[in-house]
């Protein structure tokens, strides 16, 4: 019977330590105040390409040529496009496309950079082949590299992401790499490693969670990059191919009529510029959480 | 002729503004150093020995995240008024301060003599060639062998214990009436802080510079200083001349510090004596006398009222309700012993 | 003190020559050629006899710490041989290696970064329990509890994270670690040279209590002379990768033999200050272990130093029973 008590009273010691944290965390959180805003935008613009689509009452595919070029009203309240689609509904689901390519990018070149900068780190001769690849993929400009990439494989949104993985991948590997690096030298690992634990153990358990606080941060800014690159290669016709609506190809659809339909480059221009400085706000937010010394300057 | 006090500080408290609120890390210090003179801080981490050296210097950012109150006389003026720019004059050149890690206290891009004369050319208006004679006589005079040949080289080419001797040429290359020395041998080994500790003594006879010498090492204190304090949680527990402070300590804590270390000579003991608990952190200073729960003989009174820093005799001051009973009970014990 | 060393018995551990010498390299690494080698440790022999506490002691840089994790293969030996259970472990395989850290396990000097960050007190010391054994999970709680208590924390401390501890208690939990899995042999590197004095006394005790109660050997290495006379019962004393003197705790202090160990002890700054007592200053520093002297590595600080000194190098000589000595005075 003691050992029961013994672990309840375990339990209720870990409940209030975790109610603790949970306040502390909350409180810290809610004092960076622009990045509660960026957190808020960001959620506003996943929201939409969530359930956007249940939400407007139009087909983004459908034309009706009467309706073309129509300026912002109470029935279309962003206007309509040259085919006389509604504007809102060809936004919102290309929020779909853009912050799902985005997402898709981020989580892959996240998971891919955090194996290639975690094994980078820990062996020496595998490093030398992995930061070299990385270095070459780097030297070249993204989204020069992006455009190279969609030309060899042709639009559609599978290669986007591909493409693009390609692009981000270095980036993060890098950033791992860099810190686990540090943390491969502290005498917590050597500890592990007088302590009889493998390879794996060390790498997966030891160094990994303590690169992943420098990975979230990088991840967002990639994220958002990844946003502005599908854009732009949606807007030089190498991402989302015509009909399908993309932030960036309707912004090249409304650049042919400036002067006529002012609303068809605005809304989408506005949809990118949000959708970044969200995740910006949120990933400069996430760094000055995250380490605490500069969260004390900036609190001043 | 009673020596006039260089230094005065009079209830000197520096307060730091943190994320959780503002806190007092040094609370009340009062003490002098005359002319010439070595005193010794002693204490533990997080006891405000070298926030108070700093405040002397007045080094931390006062509009963001230091308040002094408080006066610190030197010379009979108080640096507390001085404007900013009147106190970088003073810096460096009457007052310096050598501390604990030289390597990260030199500048590796510049070499050891581009470093010597900077001061030199700032504070004594020195030209390019006289500063360079100067350095040179500096690095002779802390030791180190060939210093013309020496000068040339950067900090990352010298050992520790040589770098030591040119924060040391650095600090005295103005001839300052104050040396503030924040645990300069801590990072050496023993052989060559014997080195350095006879290096202080001797410039300090030569040149008669008054002396703060930080350390948390009791057998530095006795080699090197003729006055010591101690200091616990931001405040002076007890000061006392050198001899008295080993053969009558006054305060518990300054008895258990000397007890829980091991002895080199005599015979070994079974086990160490320990002061129990740990200090208290600067955000919950205790009500009472700050030392009372880690105390073996503290009461009541100890926990409710704080006691004041009182003299005992000339040279000893002690902060403690019970040091006369406890001076009374030990001398009992220890003859009973014998 | 703790334990008389015993002649009859065999010892646990055997270091016999020890070398490890670090490759120094140009700015291209290896590909430019060694350009030459750190001797780190040049010749160690010791052996850790069970139950005894041995005290390795020396000033930076004379390899004291690279000896201790060598024999641990933390970094590989350059030669030499080191016996532990009739096995010798530089030939060991990794995974032989990998098992042996059970029975020799680690106490490291800095209590801030020996844990890692990210893990709760109770996660850090679960851990080599999975690696070691195949305990359930209830038992390795159980352990844990257990080896908290024994190191003077509790079971309220098993859901914490190591920035909300003291220097003290996160040197508690380092020791904890490296005893839950019950090991023979605990090699403590520097354990307490980070901490307060009070802190200090209070981890030395912890360490007798904890070697009496689970009849542990420690290799205890230190730069701090009053420490390592207190809690050692024998003493090697090391200078540039060599073990100069080596004798039991009473005799090296009753009469240090090598001018080193003269010096060494004579440096330490004394608190009582009854009788004024000859100190020998040593002149000059430690040489580079990357381009030592010749013969006696100690001659060109030695104040006694001889010719034959500059040329051969002494042997170790043993001058009483158990009191090993390596210098030409001593011929």
């Amino acid at each position: 019977m003691a050992a029961v008590k013994e672990v309840d009273r375990v339990r209720t010691i870990k409940a209030s330590l975790k109610k603790q944290e949970r306040q502390l965390f909350f409180r810290r959180f809610f004092a960076n105040k622009l990045m509660v805003m960026g957190c808020f935008i960001f959620i506003v613009l996943g929201l939409i390409a969530l359930i956007g689509p249940m939400l407007v009452s139009y087909d983004p595919y459908e034309m009706k040529v009467a309706e073309r070029l129509n300026a912002p009203s109470g029935e279309h309240w962003l206007g309509t496009d040259e085919f006389g689609r509604d504007l809102l509904t060809r936004i919102v689901y290309g929020a779909q496309v853009s912050m799902g390519i985005g997402l898709i990018v981020t989580l892959i070149s996240s998971i891919l950079g955090l194996v290639i900068g975690l094994y980078a780190s820990y062996y020496a001769a595998l490093d030398h082949i992995l930061m070299r690849i990385c270095d070459g993929l780097m030297a070249i400009p993204g989204i020069l590299l992006a455009i190279a990439l969609m030309a060899a494989l042709g639009p559609s949104p599978l290669n986007v992401i591909i493409a693009l993985s390609i692009v981000f991948t270095p980036n993060i590997a890098r950033i791992v790499r860099s810190s686990a690096l540090v943390i491969r030298e502290q005498t917590f690992i050597e500890a592990m490693h007088a302590q009889g634990a493998s390879a794996t153990r060390i790498i997966w358990q030891h160094i990994a969670p303590n690169t992943i606080s420098p990975l979230i941060v990088q991840a967002t800014f990639v994220f958002a990059e990844a946003i502005i690159s599908e854009a732009a290669l949606s807007f030089l016709g190498a991402g989302i191919a015509a009909p399908d609506p993309s932030w960036g190809n309707i912004l090249q659809a409304g650049k042919l009529v400036i002067f006529k339909a002012w609303w068809m480059v605005v809304f989408p221009g506005l949809a990118i510029v949000l959708s970044v400085l969200g995740l910006n706000l949120l990933g400069d937010g996430l760094r000055d959480f995250i380490d605490p010394h500069s969260s004390g300057k900036k609190s001043k | 002729m009673e020596k006039k006090p260089l230094l005065e500080v009079k209830n000197l408290k520096t307060h730091f503004h943190t994320e959780r609120g503002q806190i007092t890390a040094v609370d009340g210090i009062t003490f002098h150093l005359n002319e010439g003179e070595i005193v010794g801080v002693v204490g533990e981490s997080g006891c405000g020995k070298s926030v108070m050296s700093q405040s002397i210097m007045r080094l931390y950012d006062e509009k963001y995240t230091a308040k002094y109150e408080g006066e610190i006389l030197f010379q009979g003026e108080n640096l507390l008024n001085l404007s900013k720019a009147m106190m970088q004059k003073i810096r460096g050149n009457d007052i310096s301060m050598i501390f604990q890690d030289p390597l990260s206290s030199l500048n590796p891009v510049y070499t050891i003599g581009d470093q010597i004369r900077e001061s030199l050319m700032i504070h004594q208006n020195l030209n390019k060639r006289e500063a360079q004679q100067k350095a040179i006589e500096m690095l002779g005079l802390t030791g180190i062998p060939a210093p013309e040949k020496r000068i040339n080289e950067y900090p990352h080419q010298l050992s520790g214990g040589m770098q030591q001797r040119v924060m040391i040429a650095i600090a005295l290359s103005c001839q300052p009436k104050l040396l503030i020395a924040d645990e300069p041998t801590t990072a050496l080994d023993v052989t060559i802080q014997a080195q350095i500790l006879d290096l202080i003594a001797e410039l300090n006879a030569q040149l008669g510079m008054g002396v703060i010498f930080i350390t948390h090492d009791l057998g530095v204190v006795a080699e090197i200083c003729t006055r010591v304090m101690v200091m616990y949680l931001g405040q002076i527990v007890e000061e006392t001349d050198t001899d008295c402070l080993f053969s009558e300590p006054l305060h518990p804590y300054t008895r258990g510090l000397i007890k829980s270390i091991p002895q080199l000579e005599g015979e070994r003991l079974q086990k160490l004596y320990t002061i129990d608990g740990t200090v208290p952190s600067l955000q919950k200073v205790p009500h009472g006398c700050r030392f009372a729960s880690r105390c073996p003989y503290a009461d009541e009174l100890c926990k409710e009222q704080a006691p004041e820093l009182e003299a005992y005799s000339a040279t000893q001051k002690v902060r403690c309700w019970h040091y006369k009973e406890i001076l009374k009970k030990e001398a009992v014990h220890e003859s009973s012993n014998e | 003190m703790n334990h008389q060393t015993n002649r009859t018995l065999d010892p646990i551990l055997e270091v016999q020559k020890l070398k490890k010498y670090f490759p120094v390299t140009g700015p291209f690494g290896r590909l430019g050629g060694i350009k030459g080698q750190v001797k780190a440790v040049n010749d160690v022999t010791l052996k850790l006899y069970e139950g005894e506490t041995y005290g390795l002691v020396g000033e930076s840089g004379s390899g004291k710490s690279t000896t201790g994790r060598t024999i641990l293969r933390l970094t590989e030996p350059t030669g030499g041989k080191v016996l532990f259970q009739d096995k010798d472990i530089f030939q060991a395989s990794k995974k032989e290696v990998r098992r042996l850290r059970k029975d020799i396990q680690m106490v490291f000097q800095d209590p801030y970064s020996s844990l890692n960050p990210r893990k709760r007190i109770g996660k850090i010391l679960e851990e080599p329990l999975i690696i070691h054994t195949n305990v359930s999970k209830n038992e390795r709680r159980e352990r844990v509890f257990d080896i908290l208590e024994k190191v003077g924390l509790g079971m309220e401390h098993y859901y914490r994270f190591p920035h909300e501890f003291s220097g003290g208690q996160r040197q508690r939990i380092g020791l904890a670690r490296a005893l839950v899995v019950n090991p023979k042999i605990v090699i403590c590197d520097e354990p307490v040279s980070a901490l307060d004095v009070s802190i200090q006394s209070q981890v030395i005790n912890l360490l007798q209590k904890l070697q009496d109660d689970l009849h542990l050997t420690y290799l205890f290495i230190t730069h701090d002379i009053s420490v390592v006379r207190h809690i050692s019962d024998r003493i090697g004393v090391m200078y540039l990768g060599n073990i100069v003197e080596e004798g039991r705790n009473e005799d090296i202090f009753a009469k240090p033999l090598h001018p080193y160990t003269q010096a060494l002890f004579s440096a330490v700054p004394r608190t009582n200050r009854g009788g004024k007592r000859e100190r020998i200053v040593l002149k000059g520093e430690i040489p580079s272990p990357l381009n030592p002297p010749s013969g006696c590595m100690f001659h060109t600080r030695c104040p006694f130093a001889l010719e034959k000194c500059r040329i051969e190098v002494p042997q170790r000589k043993e001058m009483k029973q158990d009191h090993y000595v390596a210098c030409h005075l001593y011929e």
